[in-house]
This record gives C-alpha cells, sequence and structure tokens, in this order.
C-alpha cells in the first residue's frame, strides 16, 4: 500500500542512529515482524530507501534506522509533517517456536524488537555494537524479552566482544527451537553456521541495494544454494539461512 | 475531451503511456497499487529462450537523479512467460507487449516466432544484448547487427516488431535506419546509457558487474535528443522513453518525435507515476484546447 503517513514522534538514539515513529493507518494494523517500509526522501534523491519496521502499535509504526548518505539524512532531519511511504513491504520472520533466539548486530537489532514482541514463546536477545554509544533499544528488548546479553566490540558495556561468543553458550544449553537474525553480513553468517551446528533453525534477514521494493525490478536479490536470485524486497528480507548461499 | 487514442503500427492504444520493461515485472507487482486497465500498454521483463538466473548483486547503484542497473537478464525464460503469465496479462484492456533479447541471431527469430503465436500485441526487440558468436559485441551497435536481427526477427513474426535502440553507439540514426530498411514497424529508444559508480573507500566499483544501464531523470534530455534525430531520420512510429516521470516529460518526449511515451524508473519512486503522468498529459492537452493527443507527436519547433 502506499500512504502518507504523518510524523508523530522523532528522535535521535546515537550519533548516527535515529527513530521515527508514525501514524500509518492500515499499514500498521498490516505490518509483520521483519517486513519493511519504503520510504521516499526528499532533496536530490531518487529512490526510496528501505527501512525495517522495528516496532508496532495498532496503527502506529516505529522505524530506526542509521544516518549513511543523502537519503537518510534528509530523513533524520525530517521531524514532523508527512512521509511518504509504500509497505508494509516484504517477506517477514516466521515466529514460531518456544523458546527463541534473537541475534542482532548494530542496525540491525531494530526488527528484531517487533519480531520479540509478536513471540508466543520466551525470547533471548543476544544484541551486539561496536561500543557503549552506539548502543540502542536496550531498555525496550528488556521489556519484552525473558532475557537480553549485550555485547560490544570495545567492552564499554556488556560482554566484551562479538554476538557469537554468547550465542555459542546458548545454543550450547539445548533450549532454543529457533533463531531470528539481522546485522551485518560477515555476523549473519557467523549465527548461520552456529546455528546449524547445533541444528536449530535460523531465519536471516538479508539486506541489498534496493530500487522498487515490491519484486518488479529484480535489483535486490540475494543468491539461494540452488542458484536462484531470490528479491530481498518480495521473497525475503527474511530468508532460512540454510537456503541462503554464503560464499558468493 | 481529449483524444488520448493512438494508433501505433496498427495497433490501437488507447493511449499513449506504456510501461518500460524491466521495470513492471509481468505487471502482478503493481497491480495492487493501480489499474492496470489504464496504462496503454506494459512492456514485459525481458525474455530469453532460456530462464536465466542474471549478475550477481549488488545490482543496483544510485546516482545523481538515477540509477544504474546490472540485473542481467532474470527472466523465467520464454516458455514459463506463455505458459504462466500472459494468460493472466490478458485479462486486462492494455497491450502486451514483449520485449526479447537472443544470444544468438538464431535464437531471435526462434523467440518471435513462440512469442507472435502466443499472441502477444507488440515485439519489442532488445538489440543491446552482445552477439556470443561475434566475440560479444552487441548487436543494436553496428548496423550490421542490427539489420540482421530485425530481418530475422520480421521473418518469424505474424505480430507487428518494435525495434529497442541501444543509445550507447555513435550515430543513433544510422542504426534506426538499418532498422526500418529490414522491416522493422516501429522503434522504441533509448534503452540504457552504460555508466559506472565506484565506492571510494573500497575502490570496487558498486556493481558486482563492474558497469551497469543508467536510467531516470538525468538521461531525459538525452533521450529527448535521440528520439528527435531518429524521428528526423526514419518514417516509423517511436515509443520515447528515457527518465520520463511527469505528464510534461511526456509531451516534451511526443514534441520530440514520439508517439507512444514510456515511464521506467519512475515507477520505482511512485508506483502511480504512469497515472499522475497520463493526467498530466490530458490536462496539458485540455489547457492548450489539443483535442488528439496525437497533435503533439514531432511538433517541436527548432530555432531557425
Amino acid at each position: 500500500m502506499q500512504r502518507l503517513c504523518d510524523i508523530i514522534h522523532a528522535q535521535q538514539l546515537t550519533d548516527h542512529i535515529y527513530a521515527i515513529t508514525l501514524e500509518a493507518g492500515e499499514l500498521g494494523r498490516l505490518a509483520q515482524p521483519g517486513q519493511f517500509l519504503h520510504v521516499r526522501c526528499g532533496g536530490d534523491v531518487l529512490l526510496r530507501r528501505p527501512i525495517s519496521v522495528c516496532d508496532a502499535e495498532n496503527e502506529t509504526l516505529k522505524i530506526v534506522f542509521e544516518v549513511k548518505g543523502a537519503g537518510t539524512r534528509w530523513l533524520a532531519e525530517k521531524t514532523s509533517g508527512q512521509l511518504d511511504i509504500l509497505g508494509p513491504l516484504g517477506t517477514g520472520f516466521s515466529v514460531e517456536g518456544q523458546h527463541i533466539l534473537l541475534v542482532g548486530g548494530g542496525i540491525g537489532t531494530p526488527p528484531l524488537l517487533y519480531a520479540a514482541r509478536a513471540a508466543k514463546g520466551s525470547t533471548t536477545a543476544i544484541l551486539g555494537f561496536g561500543s557503549r554509544s552506539q548502543v540502542i533499544l536496550q531498555d525496550e528488548f528488556q521489556t519484552i524479552c525473558d532475557n537480553v546479553i549485550l555485547t560490544t566490540d570495545d567492552g564499554s558495556a556488556g560482554e566484551p566482544g562479538q554476538v557469537t561468543g554468547p550465542l555459542e553458550n546458548e545454543l550450547q544449553s539445548g533450549t532454543y527451537d529457533m533463531v531470528l537474525t539481522c546485522g551485518p553480513k560477515p555476523m549473519l553468517r557467523a549465527v548461520a553456521n552456529l546455528a546449524a551446528q547445533y541444528n536449530v533453525p535460523c531465519q536471516v534477514s538479508t539486506e541489498e541495494r534496493m530500487a522498487c521494493g515490491v519484486g518488479a525490478c529484480l535489483g535486490c536479490t540475494v543468491t539461494m544454494r540452488n542458484g536462484d536470485n531470490l528479491r530481498a524486497c518480495a521473497d525475503g528480507p527474511v530468508f532460512d539461512a540454510g537456503e541462503v548461499n554464503w560464499d558468493v | 475531451m481529449c483524444d488520448l487514442r493512438v494508433s501505433f503500427a496498427g495497433i490501437a492504444f488507447a493511449n499513449p503511456i506504456v510501461v518500460a520493461s524491466g521495470t513492471y515485472g509481468f505487471g502482478r507487482e503493481y497491480q495492487e497499487y493501480l489499474d492496470l486497465n489504464e496504462l496503454g500498454g506494459i512492456c514485459v521483463k525481458g525474455l530469453t529462450l532460456h530462464p536465466r538466473a542474471g549478475n550477481l548483486a549488488p545490482r543496483i547503484a544510485e546516482t545523481p537523479m538515477g540509477m544504474l542497473n546490472s540485473v542481467g537478464l532474470q527472466n523465467p525464460g520464454v516458455d514459463a512467460f506463455i505458459r504462466d503469465e500472459l494468460p493472466w496479462l490478458r485479462q486486462f484492456n492494455t497491450k502486451v507487449i514483449a520485449n526479447l533479447s537472443g544470444n544468438t541471431v538464431e535464437e531471435y527469430g526462434i523467440l518471435a516466432q513462440k512469442l507472435s503465436d502466443a499472441g502477444v500485441d507488440l515485439l519489442e526487440v532488445n538489440i543491446s544484448c552482445p552477439n556470443v558468436k561475434e566475440g560479444g559485441i552487441a548487436f543494436g551497435t553496428t548496423v550490421e547487427g542490427a539489420r540482421a536481427v530485425t530481418e530475422m526477427v520480421r521473418r518469424n513474426s505474424t505480430v507487428p516488431i518494435m525495434v529497442k535502440l541501444s543509445p550507447n553507439v555513435t550515430d543513433i540514426a544510422a542504426i534506426a535506419r538499418a532498422a526500418e530498411d529490414a522491416g522493422a514497424d516501429a522503434l522504441s529508444l533509448i534503452n540504457t546509457l552504460l555508466g559506472m559508480r565506484i565506492d571510494i573507500h573500497t575502490r570496487r566499483p558498486i556493481l558486482r558487474n563492474n558497469m551497469g544501464g543508467l536510467s531516470g531523470p538525468a538521461v531525459l534530455p538525452v533521450a529527448l535528443r535521440m528520439v528527435y534525430q531518429v524521428a528526423s531520420a526514419v518514417n516509423l512510429p517511436i515509443l520515447g522513453m528515457g527518465g520520463v516521470a511527469t505528464g510534461a516529460d511526456a509531451v516534451e518526449m511526443m514534441l520530440a518525435g514520439a508517439d507512444l511515451v514510456a515511464l521506467g524508473t519512475a515507477c520505482f519512486v511512485d508506483p502511480l507515476a504512469p497515472l499522475t503522468a497520463k493526467q498530466g498529459l490530458t490536462d496539458y492537452l485540455a489547457r492548450h484546447n489539443i483535442t488528439q493527443v496525437t497533435e503533439l507527436t514531432g511538433k517541436v519547433a527548432l530555432h531557425a
């Protein structure tokens, strides 16, 4: 669907990360965890920017994004008025499972919040960031999840190191029946490998440069093990980790 | 009331607004955003004889008011299109334009026969593909290549054929004349302009394919110039495209010499762009008391 959505709240979370809450009408009710909004940005930016749904409640939607270029910079400065939104788009997470392990890295953590809220089973979140100043959404995850483990690369908050250390500890407990993950590609690959090693199903949320966002242009494909190039915007962004070809 | 109907290569289009190949899939993805019956025609995703997986990602790079793509003709193959997509598309009151690409002249012939037998309205022949038998030189960059492909498609098609010209040539009018001589019923232009972008941090091209085709508003003036040059060189109807996003752009394209106008990249920005452009075109005609949209074609008044 396409809709002009009112910005009802805008907030800077870190040096480079911002949150916007939208009055999204029907889009809010339709949004599933792991889906995204395709946001039209102003200025000289042509293409829309795909941004994951961080949270949804009734008719409001929250998105969290990192400023990476002219489009997201424009969006960060847009603190009131309306945004032209296509969404909710894509195939999101299946949150089935009795004991779900959520593994997020950096700007990959926001979509896991909505997944945690939608999950019926218990949830443990492992959230990794570069350092304390880059941590986002910690309070929100702590409110929703049964257990939250924070890591930072420099050890300035939570456990020092990357998410894979605590992830292996948790997987060794044998209690989890689903892993959901979103973050930088090397992290996704490492999480997928560990989940496979412990025989736990794993869903990964991927990211690719995208144009149309609705499955028409075939710009944002992710290569599968069987050689198929599937569309991150329509077939994904969430894929079964075992089906993704991590070696291309 | 303005008459938007256009007779193009003998085909009755309800209006001149078309969507460009590769930007609209087979129409399914956009049906929830607009009524496909409102479009004059749909150029479907480029078809090849066999299914193609396309290039590795990244396939997209943004540029100033434009974008590069290197999808690599990913498509399910001509037979799957005829079996799975064409019957569905046929439920709409819009012209179905099948875009076809071959690796060899012979493949173009087989594709033309299959697609015209299947009952599409018009063939759009993509001659920008590399000729594998001639060391990968694109058919559309030489007069001989354009002529050979056009002749082959002409011989094997029972429906009108439209040759899609590449802008990556020195003299597009010469290629256009070759297509006309070889039996083309219409021309479409422009295909994308070959471009490149480089990530300054990694020093690698953004596209995995290194280079790709530029489209979007940035290319509109190039497209207008080429449509004007081709319209001046041949006596064939023209589907003009390249950077068209609004009704005003469509008017400009028609004044340059186009009979029909396609939107492509604009659909990515706004799924309603074709309808907004159609309304803008209608408003322009009303404002200028023009009763037939066809009166615009080629009516640019050059400076002396």
